[in-house]
């Protein structure tokens, strides 16, 4: 293995320098110190997301996580937001899927400040009518922009074709119809159903010592108990395509077209994990947007970007290229693309391509690892996925694994090229 | 702000700016050329953007497609923007991998290639980037609202240039751009990282000193006439949602004015960092607008931005209107809070707080490798890096009276553009 880089392993976080302690109530908490620079990122999240969303009211817990600072038992919007701007803080929630995230920063002197607010916000937050409908106007207003952005319009769609039903394939951030109806009784009755400390996970990364960290977050957060708190649901299954669906969606006054092909993609916890990512890094990442990039952008001109992504969540994922096209040249785009993928699922990758992208795989590691969220998402992943205290450390190994036989067999149980959703959306075709 | 760093200049004119930091096994090589869309003469704008995309194409030394593989294959990342005043190159690598970037770097200031046959098909690439942009409305309003702002010097322009100077520019055009303004002493090299100052500064000499020195092309000497009635412009397209900008003058960086004018934004709209990498902003939520706007639901978002340039430049403020609201509401809610500035002094507390707030956001920028080497370079390119180290002590200087003076002053009706982009069904047939 000397041929790879030699990664020391001592800068890597692990279990020598990762604090982990689950309180007695449930919350896990994580905790690196970095002294460097005067600043603490604090991100985690709880087992409140769209996965609970009912069908007609998609953007629940997208709405519900939006109105948690918008006034508590103690404090009314305007006071929070001065307590933490004015000491130059930050703190906010959103929803995916399985979670409702939050993430904030400060400098080491307003932690306190910071988990009391976080504490407050999970714990009081009155969900005054008001704030209700000024949040709804600046949702749906965000909606409506994101309906006329052909890049956002693709992907939704693209998400839809490939997992239909199940939660991966509706926004979280529901539509217009679903979110103007939500009322503010029912934010409050889904804050009340699904936030509580079981499974939540707090990461504070920063200039702290993991120790203070944690009783930091014992004493805001320690004492939290919800025994309405309801498990998740069972999730539908997720059905591949049959066949090719081709789609394009006009939307008039555009200019530049936006493309999303794909299909589904392997879970985190898939053995076909490691493989998958390095073969799509070949295809679409390596240099200057791998294969796939090459050719429609390099060598052929035909787009500003063009490029291919790996999302491997919970219970599945997604395999994606997309790139943005003038509408003239899209057939040419798709086709090129095409040929590439047949290429991909027919010849693998070569071992030197293999090579090229473990070295960067590798090598990148410590560059991702070096400001406190960097760090901050690196310990939530391993909680997230399971992967151990020692992950990071053992990366490197588990990188330099992966054959050219390996990604082949990632690629054809994923990849069929005559089983793809291709989305465009831009000017009328 | 207070670390040593050297700052020296070989004798071709090359300046350099070096700074250790210790913290993790990376370093940050940037190379600033006094270089943007302020030198473009009408016909030729957008060249200095497209002269960057072509730096990317290689040399007879390292061939397109060499480059950015080795520099994958190391776990590095690379870049380039392409500003109003300059344009910049940056390569963040493994500390032990960083003579790369020196030797690419020092190639590409020189040898590049210019092959016709990728002249044509960045042509696309950058058209195709352009049109992405006019997918926006807030490019098409921003775009209206600069050139009407700025009638006769450069900045006029956007960056990306306008589209029949982007089909006409020819592979000529490009190399004497290029020939006339990358030049040793027309540039600015920063690295900041694990390194050894001395040695690094032998390594700098020994690849950059042998390149020869040039007589950098001109720059322009437009001063804009000043405004004497306020303009207003509508620009319609499709979509939900009204977006209004008002753009009032603003002065160079190195002006006195400027530190006083950064307060007045912050206040106003809000603070802006000088993160690019890593740190990210904060909310605005109690900034002035943000209340009498979002609060007042007249706006479900605010935003103000100040740019640091060489020549006197744009304070531009821009709302998206409610929907329920008329985009007048808005601009009279507006403007009673610009003449609240004209009227009442500020308080010492307001600025206290406001360098408050920069002081933290300098902290969670300094996380970040590649951030600190931006830092070194970026004030260089409109003043100096005393701009820089300066900035939060020059904020805390400001006094109440030097605010209202610069709301008097600069925030008058009759100095300013007001342009709305305004939602019409069917506004494209």
């Amino acid at each position: 293995m000397s041929a790879y880089p030699a990664v020391v392993n001592s800068s890597l976080p692990g279990p020598q320098d990762i604090t982990r302690t689950v309180l007695p109530n449930g919350i896990t908490v994580l905790a690196r110190s970095n002294f460097n620079s005067q600043s603490v990122v604090i991100s985690g999240y709880l087992q409140s997301g769209s996965i609970f969303d009912p069908a007609g009211k998609l953007g629940l817990a997208n709405f519900t996580s939006l109105v948690l600072m918008r006034g508590t038992a103690r404090r009314t919007f305007q006071q929070i937001y001065d307590e933490l701007e004015s000491v130059g803080a930050s703190l906010g929630f959103n929803a995916s899927v399985h979670n409702t995230g939050f993430g904030g920063r400060c400098l080491a002197e307003d932690l306190p400040m910071l988990l009391s607010l976080l504490s407050e916000s999970l714990q009081q937050p009155v969900f005054p009518p008001a704030d209700v409908e000024r949040v709804r106007a600046q949702l749906l207003t965000r909606l409506a922009m994101r309906d006329q952005d052909t890049g956002d319009v693709a992907d939704l769609a693209f998400e839809k074709e490939i997992f239909g039903d199940h939660p991966y394939g509706c926004p979280e951030d529901g539509n217009p119809e679903t979110v103007r109806p939500i009322t503010r009784d029912e934010l409050a009755d889904f804050h009340r159903r699904h936030y509580g400390p079981r499974g939540m996970v707090v990461a504070v990364v920063g200039a702290v010592s993991g120790d203070q960290a944690v009783d930091l977050v014992h004493q805001a957060l320690g004492s939290w108990e919800n025994t309405d708190q309801e498990p998740y649901p069972p999730l539908p299954e997720i059905k591949p395509l049959a066949a090719t669906v081709r789609r394009h969606i006009p939307l008039p006054g555009k200019f530049q077209t936006d493309l999303v092909m794909g299909t589904i993609g392997p879970r985190r916890s898939s053995p076909h994990f490691h493989a998958a990512s390095l073969g799509n890094s070949v295809l679409g990442q390596f240099g200057m947007m791998g294969r796939i990039g090459d050719v429609v952008r390099e060598q052929s001109g035909l787009a500003y970007y063009a490029s291919t992504s790996l999302n491997a969540w919970i219970d599945a994922g997604s395999w994606e290229i997309s790139a943005g096209v003038n509408p003239a040249n899209l057939q040419k785009a798709i086709d090129l693309i095409l040929s590439e993928l047949r290429k991909f699922v027919e010849n693998g990758v070569s071992q030197e391509e293999l090579k090229d992208s473990q070295t960067n795989f590798i090598g990148r590691l410590p560059l991702s690892l070096e400001s406190n969220s960097g760090v901050a998402n690196a310990l939530l992943n391993i909680e997230r996925f399971e992967l151990g205290l020692d992950y990071y450390q053992r990366y490197a190994d588990l990188i330099s694994a992966v054959t050219p036989e390996m990604v082949l067999e990632a690629a054809r149980a994923f990849i069929d090229p005559d089983k793809l959703a291709i989305i465009s959306c831009g000017p009328e075709g | 702000m207070s670390e040593s760093i050297l700052q020296t200049t070989l004798s071709n004119g090359l300046k350099v700016q070096l700074k250790e930091i210790h913290t993790a096994p990376i370093i940050s090589h940037w190379v600033w050329y006094r270089v943007g869309s302020r030198d473009e003469a009408p016909g030729l704008t957008g060249i200095s953007h497209w002269v960057e995309h072509m730096q990317f194409k290689g040399t007879p030394k390292l061939p397109a497609g060499i480059l950015d593989k080795a520099i994958s294959r190391d776990g590095g990342f690379w870049n380039a923007f392409t500003y109003l005043d300059w344009t910049t190159f940056f390569e963040t690598m493994p500390a032990d991998k960083i003579d790369l970037a020196l030797e690419l770097e020092s190639d590409r200031m020189f040898n590049c290639l210019y092959d016709p046959q990728e002249v044509e098909s960045e042509r696309t690439v950058i058209i195709s980037e352009r049109e992405g942009g006019e997918n926006e409305p807030l490019f098409r309003l921003g775009e209206a609202v600069q050139s009407a702002a700025i009638r006769q010097h450069p900045y006029h322009h956007e960056v990306i240039g306008e589209k029949e100077d982007l089909r006409k520019i020819t592979r000529e055009d490009l190399y004497q751009h290029y020939r006339r303004y990358y030049l040793p002493n027309n540039a600015v090299l920063c690295l900041a990282g694990d390194f050894d100052t001395q040695k690094m500064l032998n390594r700098i000499e020994a690849v950059y000193g042998g390149l020869p020195a040039g007589q950098p092309g001109p720059h322009p000497q437009i001063q804009e006439p000043a405004h004497e009635a306020e303009e207003r412009l509508v620009i319609t397209g499709e979509g939900e949602t009204t977006f209004l900008q008002v753009a009032y003058p603003a002065p160079a960086a190195s002006h006195p004015d400027f530190f006083a004018y950064t307060l007045l934004d912050s206040l106003l709209a809000g603070p802006s960092g000088l993160n690019m990498f890593g740190g990210g902003g904060i909310s605005n939520k109690t900034s002035r607008l943000y209340r009498a706007l979002v609060e007042k639901e007249l706006a479900v978002a605010v935003s103000g931005g100040l740019q640091a340039t060489i020549d006197p430049f744009l304070y531009t403020a821009t709302l998206t209107i409610h929907p329920a609201r008329r985009f007048e509401e808005a601009l009279q809610a507006f403007d009673d809070e610009i003449r609240r500035l004209q009227d009442e002094p500020i308080t010492r507390a307001e600025i206290i707080r406001a360098a408050k707030q920069a002081r933290a956001m300098f902290a969670y920028g300094s996380e970040n490798i590649t951030n600190q080497a931006f830092w070194l370079g970026y004030a260089e390119m409109f003043d100096h890096y005393e701009w820089f180290l300066n900035y939060v002590a020059r904020l805390e200087q400001v006094t109440p009276e030097q605010v209202q003076r610069i709301a008097q002053t600069y925030l008058q009706p009759v100095r300013r553009v007001v342009g709305v982009y305004l939602p019409e069904k069917g506004a494209s047939e």
